[in-house]
Formats: structure tokens, sequence, C-alpha cells
């Protein structure tokens, strides 16, 4: 099974703790290297760019999505692309954002970058698979 | 890039969320980048079709204006769900221009990447 592993694509579009879809796109993810597959992009788009929040701070018996994210990333080395557009009208700069439009602190950090809808079109072509996770 | 085909289906009403605008502007990335998608409405989304709309109460900038320039991308017909249209009261003669019927399943088959709003 392992050497016909395919390369996942999530497109993620449903806010963290509002709804399902964050939860599900993370279990789906975990769950790709036990069946010899691996999750290479995941694109937030909609109000799923609040997964990329960098303060976010749930309860602490409630899972922390960032942080699951973030491992998501160390362990399959999957890029987690936020769609700029959606980004920054809700309020999630980069550095480079946050500099640009004069605010102090930046609200989206690594490893989530900004980046455009082509990407996410890449990610359809070159992957295997794409899977899209709404609300 | 190679050359896996893209169909973009539109499920919400027009107004009150993002969620049109948002799919039309995927499928006009992927015109641009020279692979224009299938665009295909269903369920709501058919009401996005209904001709003469105003922009929304949200301040937003509506969908129709960029549904009617579609074309000139070469995202062409505008495809919709007959059944859709029929549950929701419509006729294709209340749509804007450029309509037709789909037939879904086939459509979904045919495509090698599926993305829903």
């Amino acid at each position: 099974m392992a050497s016909q592993g395919l390369t996942y694509a999530l497109m993620v579009q449903g806010a963290p703790y509002s709804q399902q879809a964050s939860h599900s796109a993370l279990r789906f993810a975990e769950a790709l290297p036990a069946q010899g597959h691996r999750v290479a992009t995941v694109f937030f788009y909609h109000d799923g760019v609040y997964n990329a929040a960098s303060m976010m701070t749930p309860p602490t018996d409630e899972p922390h999505l960032l942080e699951r994210w973030r491992a998501l990333h160390q362990t399959q080395q999957c890029e987690l692309l936020v769609c700029v557009a959606s980004a920054v009208r809700r309020g999630l700069l980069d550095h480079g954002e946050t500099k640009r439009h004069g605010h102090p602190h930046p609200t989206l950090e690594a490893p989530f970058e900004l980046t455009g809808l082509g990407q996410l079109m890449q990610a359809a072509h070159h992957h295997d698979r794409l899977i899209t996770f709404a609300p | 890039m190679s050359s896996k085909s893209i169909l973009v289906i539109v499920r919400h009403p027009p107004h009150g969320s993002s969620w049109v605008r948002e799919g039309l502007e995927t499928a006009l990335v992927g015109a641009a980048l020279g692979q224009p998608p299938t665009l295909l409405f269903s369920g709501d989304g058919v009401l996005a079709l209904l001709a003469g709309q105003q922009r929304g109460a949200l301040g937003q900038k509506g969908s129709a204006a960029m549904l009617e320039g579609l074309s000139l991308y070469d995202i062409e017909p505008l495809w919709y769900d007959r059944y859709s249209l029929e549950a929701r009261g419509l006729t294709l003669d209340q749509l804007m221009s450029g309509c037709q019927p789909a037939d879904i399943a086939g459509m979904i088959a045919r495509h090698d990447v599926v993305m829903s709003f």
C-alpha cells in the first residue's frame, strides 16, 4: 500500500470551533499515513482562514486546532496555505501585510503562508486528490 | 501544469453570504491559468442565475455582474440543475442568458476535480 501512496490536497472552508469542517479535515489528514498516503497541501478559504489565527486560545479541555495544524505540518511536511484575499479582509495578516497596512502585530505566522487562489489550482492539478471540507 | 478538468459547483444562494463570489473567483483563477473550469449551479445556487438582480444588503458587490462577464473568460455556459430550478418554482425564462440544464451525475463523473461552494 505504501508504495502506491497518494498525495492529498484539502480545502478547508469552515471556521474553527463554529463548525465541524476543520475537525473533520484534521482527522482525515491525520489518518492518511496509516493508509500509506499523505496530505501535501491544505488550503484555507472562506471562514476556514480563521484556522490560522496565531492567537487562537481555546479552553484547555478542547482540541487546540492551531497546534494540530502545526503538528500536521511537522509530521507530513504539508504546506498550510491561506487565501490572502479571504484572510486580510478578516483581519489575518502575516508580517508583510501587517507592515504594509500599518498594524502593530501579525495575526498569522509560519508555518501558515498567505497565498493566492492560483496555489489552490496548482494543488488541485499536482496532487492525486482534492477533498473539500465545507460547513 | 497537467490537464485535469475542474468542476466548480455553487450550492449557496447569491445573497447573505460570500459563497457565490468565492466560488466564482476560484473559477476565474482557473480560467486565468488557461483552464476554464465547468461551472454548475445546484440547490439554492440556482438562485444566483435569476435575471435582474441588484447587489445584496451586506455591502457586497453582488454576483450578477460577475456571472454576466464569465463568458469573456470562456466559462460558459452556466450549467444548472433543472430539478433544483423546478423545486423552487422557477423556469429557464427567468434566468439570465447563457444558462443550460446539466446532467449532474455525468458531469461529476467526467471531471477530475470537483470543488464545491
